[in-house]
């Protein structure tokens, strides 16, 4: 499907940096975060807790939590700044042309709506319909959805859907105004595989039509390998990786990146389905929590190949077409070797 | 000695659902329906399906948590669900558990050592210098320093957590632990530390594990034999090296499918075997059999007559009419990279 040419990009993230003020001066959570995602196309950000990745969401959509903010870099959205924007211009982009899905289906919406009424609003607030239209809006996204019986479940409150249904809900919402870019927070994580495949086939069904550009927010890189066309990697506060999807998961070139990918058990079917399974690599010790990262490579106290050079923090250097990563390492023969 | 640690025999569970209309008949939520199965000692037994299809029940059952309906749980010739009051407060030292979230299951106002000397104290084992040294003697068996024992709950992380609360299940020596989703509130890379400190632990004590999960990868890592549930009933069960070559039940396809691996062979496992749609409801669930709802090979015999388990290979079950006919699908052309 990837033609050569590359559509413009919908968001750019250009050397964001977020801090969290404490009391002694600000502590930095996001480093330097750079990426970008075409329209029509998905980028997914990867990491484990703590390393970033839902603040870099927050920032996005201007709902940093009180005492982050968004000091440097620019997050340009269509090429306007949003880092920028006065708090009205980005509630009026909200929900149209910005939209995010959270993690939670049971907790984002209104348990005292019903969810034909929670669709219908963001069509009335952003596109000024009637009561009538908004409606009519509300039960058509509701069958864009694939949800049986939808003009049934246009009055249905939040309780009696079941998660994936919810979530789908979620996504009619985020979706009604056709915005350019979707960011979705670890959409799954709550619901059930199958359900999983399922509402990865229907962002990917609806990205088509609309041509919206998903940002998916992740912590786990096989589960979004299918849906992702380009894949960030954030290691405590910093981009350590990034490329085409399928290249960075068939040939990691950060040290990071290999063990995420090496410490979680992966399925074997048919004939390799036979004998007992191996021990899983272990990554010793975790992320750093905020305030206590080193001056060098903020991977070096896990990394087994750390070397006295890891003392200064790597820049995201070219790794190849289309890929880049944060490491003394890569290009580094020895690396191949512990593969 | 009998091989057999854990024997389960038509265990059923049901909870009261309210009444059909205000003089309608009472209503129960069938949340497991007639589950037998055997564990064998030292060995892991994985229950997988996806949420409401009664795994977690089984769970709580097992440990008396719940209310048993019907049925049996036998613990090495010990009659656990016939246990009552006292008899069954004593007998709780050779049966623990492991809950999924170590965030809710730890008493946030605690020092991590008393938490995990509470078993030994309830359970009055050992003298109190007794059970002081055992404290740090699991500390140190999760992997955790002895200092470790002076810190409050919030003062752990997530991974830590998880090692507490094994310590703590581990406390009284049992024979068996029940783990629901022991790792899924976990990130990847902690979750293989701990899947590893469970097999290291089962290989030094010898320990039995009920392992639930919804995550077919991870039970296949650490499972010797898996039943799959649906609905409140166990569709297919086999030894974990038979159900991932073989697997007879269109459900474990589709939910091997939707686990299966990215690229061109699992989307072509998914267009074939995943199947849409949700369960139906456990308060009526379908008279035939329970997955006719969602079956992709349904016959109208499959929505009148329930399928019993019956055996598809040596220590293999399976409870589906058209076994024979559909065969095994090939995974092979999609194995994992």
């Amino acid at each position: 499907m990837s033609g050569t040419t590359i559509p413009p990009l919908a968001l750019s993230v250009e050397h964001l940096g977020v801090t969290l003020a404490g009391r002694d001066g600000p502590l930095p959570v996001l480093e330097d975060v750079s990426f970008g995602v075409p329209a029509g196309r998905t980028l997914a950000l990867i990491g484990e807790s703590g390393c970033g990745k839902s603040m870099a969401a927050l920032a996005l959509m201007g709902l940093l939590p009180e005492g982050l903010r968004c000091d440097t870099g620019a997050i340009r959205l269509l090429g306007e700044d949003l880092a920028v924007a006065p708090p009205a211009r980005l509630r009026a982009l909200r929900g149209s042309t910005l939209s995010m899905i959270f993690q939670e289906p049971m907790t984002a919406l209104n348990p005292v709506f019903t969810v034909g009424e929670q669709i219908a609003e963001t069509l009335r607030l952003h596109q000024g319909l009637d009561a009538a239209a908004a409606r009519a809006g509300a039960l058509e996204m509701l069958r864009k959805v694939e949800i049986p019986a939808a003009a049934q479940r246009l009055d249905a409150y939040p309780h009696q859907l079941s998660g994936g249904m919810r979530q789908r809900v979620m996504i009619a919402i985020a979706l009604a105004c056709r915005p350019r870019l979707l960011i979705a927070d670890e959409p799954t994580t709550a619901l059930d595989v199958t359900v999983q495949a399922q509402i990865f086939d229907l962002l990917k069904t609806l990205q088509r039509e609309t041509g919206t550009a998903i940002l998916l927010i992740s912590h786990d890189l096989h589960a979004v390998a299918d849906i992702a066309d380009e894949v960030a990697v954030l290691y405590a506060g910093t981009c350590v990786e990034t490329g085409p999807a399928s290249r960075v998961l068939a040939a990691p070139e950060h040290p990071y990146t290999r063990a995420l990918l090496a410490c979680s058990p992966r399925l074997r079917l048919g004939a390799a389905a036979a004998g007992p399974a191996p021990d899983l690599l272990e990554v010793p010790g975790m992320v750093p929590p905020l305030g206590q990262r080193g001056p060098g490579c903020r991977f070096a106290p896990r990394c087994e190949l750390a070397g006295a050079d890891c003392n200064h923090p790597p820049p995201l250097r070219p790794a190849g077409a289309g890929r880049a990563a944060a490491c003394w390492r890569v290009g580094d023969t020895t690396l191949e070797a512990v593969a | 000695m009998n091989d057999v640690l854990l024997d389960v025999t038509n265990l059923t569970v049901r909870f009261p659902a309210g009444r059909a209309g205000p003089f309608g008949p009472r209503r129960h939520v069938h949340a497991v329906d007639g589950v037998s199965f055997q564990v064998r000692r030292a060995s892991t037994f994985g229950i997988v399906g996806q949420s409401g299809s009664g795994k977690s029940t089984v769970a709580l059952a097992l440990m008396r948590l719940v209310g048993i309906s019907g049925g049996d749980v036998t613990l090495d010739g010990m009659p656990l669900s016939a246990l009552r009051g006292d008899a069954l407060r004593r007998a709780r030292r050779d049966f623990q558990m492991v809950f999924q979230d170590p965030y809710a299951s730890l008493d946030p106002r605690r020092r991590a050592g008393a938490l995990i000397r509470e078993p030994l104290d309830l359970l009055e084992i050992g003298s109190p210098a007794e059970r002081e040294a055992e404290v740090l003697r699991l500390l140190s068996q999760v992997g955790l320093p002895a200092e470790a024992g002076r810190l409050f709950p919030h003062q752990f992380s997530g991974g830590q957590r998880q090692r507490l609360c094994i310590a703590r299940a581990l406390a009284s020596r049992p024979r068996l632990v029940v783990c629901d989703e022991p790792v899924s509130a976990l990130d990847v890379a902690v979750q293989a530390q701990i899947l590893n400190l469970m097999r290291r632990l089962q290989r030094q004590l010898g320990l039995t594990y009920v392992f639930i999960s919804h995550d077919l990868a991870v039970v296949q890592h650490l499972c010797d034999e898996v039943a799959v549930m649906y609905l409140g009933q166990v569709v297919e069960q086999a030894p974990t090296h038979r159900l991932f070559a073989a697997p007879r039940h269109p459900y474990t396809w589709s939910l091997i499918a939707a686990a299966a691996s990215h690229g061109a062979a699992g989307q072509a496992m998914r267009r074939r075997h995943l199947t849409p749609g949700e369960p139906p409801s456990p308060i009526d669930p379908p008279p035939g059999c329970r997955f006719s709802v969602q079956c992709p090979h349904v016959t109208a015999r499959c929505r009148t007559e329930a399928p019993h388990l019956r055996p598809a290979a040596e220590g293999h079950l399976a409870a589906c009419h058209r076994m024979e006919e559909l065969g095994v699908p090939d995974f092979g052309l999609a194995e994992v990279a």
